[in-house]
């Protein structure tokens, strides 16, 4: 499995080694859809020049890196193209790892249920075979390496492939079991862009069940370990917040990245769904709409993690397709990361109810919005509302995508403990609805 | 002591300009062009470039003065220290009719550079009240007249009032103003003010063709204040202090906030004497959309002692004034020294009011200017309570009446070297009856002899700058700085100050001259604050002589709010209906 591995890596270079090199790289990095001002190349280079000048990077409203991000780059500025290279592949390696971890578990549990005789007779045909599994974590890495989202992504420079590249290593530690690495890495990934908080209470689900702890408020070594848990992200993220201090030595960085992640002040347009709305909002429902916006991204970790605490891998899957469709400002990099995923859904793929129509949304959107820019910033014969338009229908073709893969994800569950052919009480056909 | 040339241009508005650079405006415009019309949510906003030549040292610097502190001589009639405002684009040079700016590319017309002088005169004291004697207080005006080479008549109208009240003996009770405005001397004391600086402009003053003013102004209004250094919150009292300004000139100052105000640090010094150079106190801010009209003007000229009933003041009639090509009204108060020695000091309001008029204005193709058709007055007596009040007409060019004709002639002359350049300027005393000759009303009358526009000097020092790129979400600002001494350097001070709106990005600022990098001696530069203050840049720059210097830098456009966009200007909105 090595081998192909490395081919896949070797042709992912080899298109960001030229597209680096070509004159697209210029106007990729201009692309609203792919750096936002949270992670533009541009602004982190002009942090860098404010450093040289002796101004606090964060006295400005241009540069909102992390500390730490900055201080990496003053030492591989030169080196920056392959920097974000080595992340993709990271990133790419990490879940390659982590999916081929989780696949030997699932087919494990396959296993012993089979073993039990647990599923219905009539479930046969959704049981997976090591064959359809065995390229898997090799799709997930060609998913992500060859994405044209990631590789957009990787030659505008955007500082969002590092945070994926984060991310990655936190699943990756985390399905191996490490419950240090993986608060370490999800403190990091939490200090990196704030959203990723979420992602705790599904690494917690996951380190539990591989501990064959039961998720009960009443067992105290359940306790124990959430505790344990918290502790070690809370510490690491201490660590790591009061090192920036030591960085910098101030804190100003604190509202200048958190506050400007939460309370969306840049109304640059993107492909998420803040700019247009606050935008256009009456200023004095503006604290209200932020909080409603924000909550709206870290609610649904509560009523997902209840129905799918037994699946927390899938949960993780969820968590950061959501956390990239709301969050304040999303880039096409954020989606590369949760669409790497979808390879290992590939079973669900008989369940999914509309995935064609999305699938045509995603490409046409994708298409429309290099398109209806031009029209309105270029052409002055459109406005924002078109290229906003499209942003909203980009985002309705994710969460139908996601509510998808949801739908069949717990269908196929559904299926495998009442069997797939479900009869009413009169005997007549059943279908499944979503409630 | 230095004379400090100042440059001063600052970006007008794209919304004025925006109907030609709309047409001119291609889909693929790719040369060097001037940005395109704001769409309905991006926009570039104001763009203030304030660049002060400090040191353009003169070579024949008034001896003089130098060694005094300035203006502390009441007799001295200084003119104003002047310069140039100058706007440029070249996209909008290129062709148009309409376009306020197409003359700037004319480089055919040449000016020379004028000078900062000082006129020396005797002080015809002539007020006897024993209350005047005592204080000394005085007022003084006078206005000067330079025919441009151009055809255009530029007069400059200066009103010095001085009042004798040591500003540093606190806690005085002020009980009379005497001669000084009551509304501003209340203001001086109720904001401890140490200088305060304001002007209203209206147009483009045209360096190329009118060579460098008398006092720079950017257009729209420009405010600048030093606070003594006794108050505590200088914001607070900016912001309460252009409010009441604002009620005193009847003026928009109130759209003055954090988000416009900016401290520099190097480029400015006070006027006055003192030399607290602490830039805590220091205020500085620039409305270029505020529109200069006779609201602005009628309270401006209630500062006057006399009003606009006597005097000089009598020309400055509304309905011709802003029927100009430029107007430019300032109000300056510092304190100067009482006397020689500099034993006690005193308040100086100077009310400055500079008006080019063209020929086309007039309507008229007869070559021909007079004060009545200029301000459609003639003089008939100076201000009773002036000490001083004459008119001066630079007649330098003229001196065998070759260029123009002028009656009456006056028989005083008088002269004055600055820059290297000597200036003769006809007198005209208003305190003598004889000025008024028979007809007891003074109208000077000039003829033009020369049919055709004689080339003049280019300027020594000007600046110019444009919008570069297409679309609405980046560009580039492009500052030229024309260094035209063939063999003298000079430092320059730029300041800019950029709304935040348009994000500066520093690391793409370049200064080249003669191609190659001109790396700033000095660079302050403080980023933006979304919704809470401006970019602020100010450089140290060296202009290598007989040279172009270019400043450039990169800058993206911030989607605004819907309540953030600026009310377009209604002269736009009458000309789109008229042409739908």
């Amino acid at each position: 499995m090595a081998a192909p591995l490395t081919l896949v890596l070797i042709v992912a270079v080899t298109i960001r080694a030229v597209l680096f090199n070509s004159s697209l790289a210029e106007l990729i990095t201009e692309r609203v859809e792919v750096v936002s001002p949270l992670n533009a190349w541009k602004r982190v280079v002009e942090g860098l020049a404010l450093l040289d000048l002796g101004v606090s990077p964060y006295s400005g409203d241009v540069f909102h890196e992390t500390p730490l991000i900055i201080y990496l780059f003053h030492f591989v500025i030169d080196y920056a193209d392959i920097v974000f290279m080595i992340a993709d592949g990271i990133t790419a390696v990490a879940l390659y790892l982590a999916i081929q971890d989780y696949n030997k578990g699932v087919f494990r549990k396959q296993k012993y249920a089979l073993e039990a005789d647990r599923y219905p007779h009539d479930c046969l045909e959704l049981i997976r075979t090591p064959k359809e599994m065995y390229y898997i974590p090799l799709k997930v890495a060609l998913f992500y390496l060859l994405n044209p989202f990631t590789i957009l992504s990787c030659v505008a420079k955007s500082t969002c492939g590092l945070n994926n590249a984060v991310i990655a290593l936190f699943i990756l530690s985390t399905i191996k079991g490490s419950a240090l690495l993986s608060a370490i890495f999800l403190a990091l990934a939490t200090y990196q862009s704030v959203y990723p908080l979420t992602l705790c209470v599904p690494a917690l689900l996951f380190l539990l069940q591989r501990l064959y702890i039961p998720v009960n408020v009443r067992w105290a070594s359940f306790w124990l370990f959430t505790v344990q848990y918290a502790v070690m992200f809370l510490g690491s993220l201490a660590v790591i917040v009061c090192l920036s201090f030591f960085l910098l030595s101030s804190w100003d960085f604190i509202p200048s990245v958190y506050g400007f992640i939460l309370s969306v002040p840049d109304l640059t347009p993107n492909i998420g769904l803040f700019w247009y709305f606050f935008a256009e909002m009456f200023e004095h429902f503006r604290p209200f709409f932020i909080c409603v916006f924000q909550i709206n991204v870290f609610f649904y970790t509560i009523p997902l993690s209840i129905k799918l605490k037994e699946h927390p891998v899938f949960l993780i899957f969820m968590q950061i397709a959501i956390i990239s469709i709301f969050k304040s400002y999303p880039t096409v990099g954020d989606i590369a990361l949760y669409m790497a995923f979808l390879p290992v859904w590939n079973h669900l793929y008989r369940f999914l109810r509309n995935i064609f129509l999305v699938s045509c949304v995603l490409l046409a959107c994708s298409a429309l919005f290099p398109v209806l820019w031009h029209l309105w910033i270029y052409a002055g014969s459109a406005n924002s509302n078109f290229y906003y338009a499209i942003t909203l229908l980009f985002n309705v073709g994710q969460i139908l995508l996601v509510s998808d893969y949801f739908y069949a994800y717990l269908r196929r569950e559904h299926h495998l403990t009442h069997g797939l052919y479900l009869k009413r009480k009169d005997g007549s056909e059943a279908t499944l609805v979503l409630k | 002591m230095h004379l400090k040339l100042v440059l001063k241009s600052v970006k007008k508005h794209e919304d004025e300009e925006d109907d030609t650079r709309r047409r001119q405006c291609g889909r693929n415009v790719v040369k060097k062009m001037a940005a395109c019309r704001y769409g309905p949510v991006l926009l570039l906003g104001v763009v203030a470039l304030v660049s002060h030549f400090s040191n353009a040292s003169t070579p024949n610097n008034l001896e003089e003065t130098s060694e005094e502190p300035k203006s502390v001589d009441g007799a001295d009639s200084v003119l104003p220290e002047r310069a140039d405002t100058r706007e440029s684009n070249e996209f909008s040079q290129r062709q148009d009719d309409s376009n306020a700016w197409h003359e700037a590319l004319e480089s055919g017309s040449r000016w020379e550079a004028t000078e900062v002088e000082n006129l020396r005169e005797e002080v015809a004291e002539t007020f006897d009240s024993a209350r005047h004697r005592r204080y000394d207080d005085q007022f003084q005006e006078e206005l000067v007249i330079r025919p441009l080479n151009s055809g255009d008549i530029y007069s400059s109208f200066q009103f010095r009032t001085r009042w004798d009240m040591d500003f540093f003996l606190k806690g005085k009770k002020v009980a009379d103003y005497r001669l000084f405005p009551k509304s501003l001397g209340q203001v001086i004391t109720k904001f401890s003010i140490r200088e305060l600086h304001i002007s209203f402009t209206q147009g483009f003053w045209r360096t190329m063709q009118w060579g460098q003013p008398f006092l720079s102004a950017p257009p729209g209004a420009e405010l600048w204040v030093w606070f003594q250094d006794t108050v505590i919150d200088v914001d607070g009292a900016w912001k309460e202090l252009t409010n009441v300004l604002s009620g005193i000139f009847c003026a928009s100052l109130n759209f003055i906030d954090s988000t416009n105000t900016v401290q520099p640090s190097a480029s400015f010094k006070p006027l006055g004497v003192g030399n607290v150079t602490n830039q805590k106190f220091l205020r500085y801010a620039v409305l270029p959309r505020e529109i200069v009209c006779t609201e602005n003007l009628t309270p401006w000229k209630k500062l006057l002692p006399c009003g606009s009933k006597a005097g000089l003041a009598v020309l400055l009639k509304s309905e011709k004034l802003f029927h100009s090509s430029f107007h430019s009204q300032a109000v300056h108060i510092q304190p100067v020294c009482q006397d020689w020695q500099c034993t006690s000091t005193a308040w100086e309001l100077r009310q400055t009011l500079n008006v080019v008029f063209d020929l086309h204005t007039s309507g008229q193709s007869r070559r021909e200017w007079s004060l009545f058709k200029m301000f459609s007055r003639t003089l008939t007596e100076a201000c009773p309570l002036a000490s001083s009040s004459k008119i001066y007409m630079d007649i330098t060019d003229n001196s065998q009446g070759e260029l123009f004709e002028l009656s009456p002639v006056s028989p005083i002359r008088r002269q004055a070297v600055v820059l290297g350049d000597r200036r003769t300027y006809s007198v005209y005393d208003l305190m003598t009856p004889d000025t008024f000759g028979m007809l007891r009303s003074l109208n000077i009358l000039l003829r033009w002899t020369m049919t055709d526009i004689a080339e003049g000097l280019r300027p020594l020092l000007h600046g110019e700058r444009y919008v570069a790129g297409y679309g609405l979400q980046s560009g580039e600002i492009h500052t030229l700085i024309y260094n035209n001494h063939p063999y003298r350097a000079f430092p320059v001070l730029l300041l800019d100050s950029v709304p935040w709106y348009l994000r500066l990005y520093i690391h793409t600022l370049t200064v080249t001259s003669k191609n190659c990098e001109n790396k700033p001696s000095y660079i302050h530069y403080q980023p933006s604050k979304d919704r809470l203050r401006p970019h602020l840049l100010e450089m140290l720059i060296q202009l290598p002589p007989n040279s172009v210097t270019e400043v450039m830098v990169q800058f993206e456009r911030a989607l605004l709010k819907w309540t953030e966009y600026p009310p377009r200007p209604k002269p736009r909105l009458l000309r789109w209906l008229l042409r739908h």
